[in-house]
């Protein structure tokens, strides 16, 4: 009996004076008008919010809250109404959250691409390659190490997408020469850097990388490699906490001639890792 | 290797520079450690007392329930809290999600096993040692509890530091239930996860030497406040 009953008598006084030990300090910011943003890494690791949000603040008073983590796991935050605004890059599985109703429309916002990198030594060739999917099947024909995100993120279900294309199968490599990390970008990066691995990142993040260690881009400039960035707001119907005007206000700021300027104003060492691209084409 | 070299210079830079955001960070880190561990001393003291002191059905199974929870994966307690806190979960309504309270509660359930545990194995030495002294002074449970827990107050700082160093150390769990968003859930580990994520080693391992030196600095000051409370009790 007190297996159950304690756990619950503990939690309760655990969250009420907790409560009360931070509610001086809760009542300072729950006045602020503020949202949260479910993204992803590469957004974040690049700087780009830093960029961006001070100036959209200083213009709506409105404090945007980033949570950056892999697009899966933004997405099934969202499906869990823990957030007003979903900004991640996986279009498809985007579509089947507003198709399912969570979210209200999906607009483009902007796009950069999605590269390979690798170490000097360029174990299966493909250094110089514009061909994704000749590389894929060189790394796979070389056994040379791979790294993969593994997490079901934005960048995961699009490498995985491009290994398919390229008509490879990956069953029975896993924990062979392609390893899957089960990390954000970052993470692994330095994974693949510590392994000599080859490894598939969206530009954005390895130019803004720190821990290059001789690897350079290996493969780059496939159509195929294309990177679409996509902003929806949360369904205030189904999340009532969600709020409906802060969001809008944020979205439709993200998505006017100022918020796609400053979008394209964001560098880094003098390279735009991001490319508006709002209204471009008809959405789906 | 010349990461490290660069990682005291990181760190020096910061200190020396009195960085904003560092002091930030490191002061939302001190009031999320320090409220949790409050807590937990809250409950874990008179619940590792209770344990010691107590006589009742259930006892041992209790006490080994407590010792395991000390070894509490804190990705596990922040994934609970999460679900538990998500606008999805049955505490939703709070509105606690990627607030530092939501940190507190995750940490404050991590340090209580570790409290209670190491408090309960103080107070059954002691109470070894005085329970006919006590008895014979006609004391009840509570008063007997009462006195064994303020006799063995400069023991039990210890294990308080114990529960300290673990919230101080805690990643896993505030990142989920946090969500490290700046200015508002970011902590000195998150901070280091994410510079760490950025390939920015140097300043990830600078902002971990700072985190170290403020471990020793808490040890130092709370050691020395028993020290001074000890000579004034017996001087």
């Amino acid at each position: 009996m007190f297996k159950r009953s304690i756990p619950v008598l503990l939690s309760s006084v655990v969250i009420g004076s907790a409560a009360l030990g931070s509610a001086a300090f809760n009542t300072a910011s729950a006045e602020e008008k503020f949202i949260v943003v479910q993204s992803t890494t590469s957004t974040q690791n690049s700087g780009l919010y830093d960029a961006l949000l001070p100036r959209f603040t200083a213009k709506s008073g409105i404090e945007v809250r980033v949570v950056a983590v892999g697009t899966g796991q933004a997405i099934k935050n969202a499906q869990n109404c823990d957030g007003d605004v979903l900004l991640v890059h996986a279009k498809s599985a985007e579509e089947k959250f507003v198709a399912a109703g969570h979210g209200v429309s999906r607009s483009d916002v902007m796009y950069n691409d999605f590269i390979i990198v690798g170490p000097a030594s360029d174990p299966a060739g493909v250094a110089g390659s514009n061909d994704v999917k000749t590389a894929l099947a060189n790394i796979q024909r070389a056994r040379a190490p791979f790294a993969s995100r593994g997490d079901d993120s934005g960048t995961h279900k699009k490498e995985l997408a491009l290994w398919e294309s390229a008509g490879i199968d990956l069953s029975g490599a896993s924990g062979g020469w392609y390893r899957e990390t089960g990390s954000g970008m970052g993470a692994t990066l330095n994974v693949a850097v510590g392994m000599g691995a080859y490894v598939m990142t969206d530009r954005a993040t390895w130019i803004a990388f720190g821990n290059k260690a001789g690897y350079g881009i290996a493969v780059e400039g496939d159509d195929d490699m294309f990177n679409q960035y996509g902003v929806i707001q949360v369904n205030p119907k189904i999340c009532a906490n969600v709020k409906a005007e802060l969001s809008k206000t944020f979205i439709n700021w993200v998505l006017s001639k100022e918020g796609q300027t400053a979008i394209a104003d964001f560098k880094f060492n003098g390279q735009q890792l991001f490319f508006p691209n709002a209204g471009d084409k008809p959405n789906s | 290797m010349q990461d490290f070299g660069a990682a005291f210079g990181e760190a020096f830079a910061l200190i020396a520079g009195l960085d904003a955001g560092l002091m930030e960070i490191i002061g939302l880190s001190m009031r999320v450690t320090f409220s949790a561990v409050l807590i937990a001393c809250v409950i874990g003291l008179p619940l590792g007392a209770v344990l010691a002191v107590g006589r009742f059905p259930g006892r041992h199974i209790l006490v080994v329930l407590v010792s395991a929870l000390m070894g509490l994966p804190p990705v596990v307690v922040g994934l609970a809290v999460y679900l538990m806190l998500s606008a999805a979960g049955p505490l939703g309504v709070l509105q606690l999600l990627y607030t530092p309270t939501a940190m507190i509660i995750a940490q404050a359930i991590l340090v209580t096993p570790i409290i209670a545990s190491l408090t309960r194995q103080v107070i059954d030495d002691l109470h070894g040692e005085y329970d006919e002294l006590l008895r014979s002074m006609g004391a009840n449970r509570v008063g007997m509890i009462a006195t064994l827990l303020w006799d063995a107050r400069y023991s039990l700082l210890t294990a308080a530091l114990a529960g300290l160093g673990r919230a101080l150390a805690e990643v896993g769990a505030v990142m989920i239930v946090g969500g490290n968003i700046n200015h508002v859930t970011r902590v000195m580990t998150t901070a280091i996860a994410l510079e760490t994520s950025k390939g920015a080693l140097a300043l990830a391992l600078g902002l971990g030497i700072i985190l170290v030196g403020l471990s020793i600095l808490v040890n130092a000051g709370l050691m020395g406040l028993r020290k001074s409370a000890e000579r004034l009790a017996y001087a």
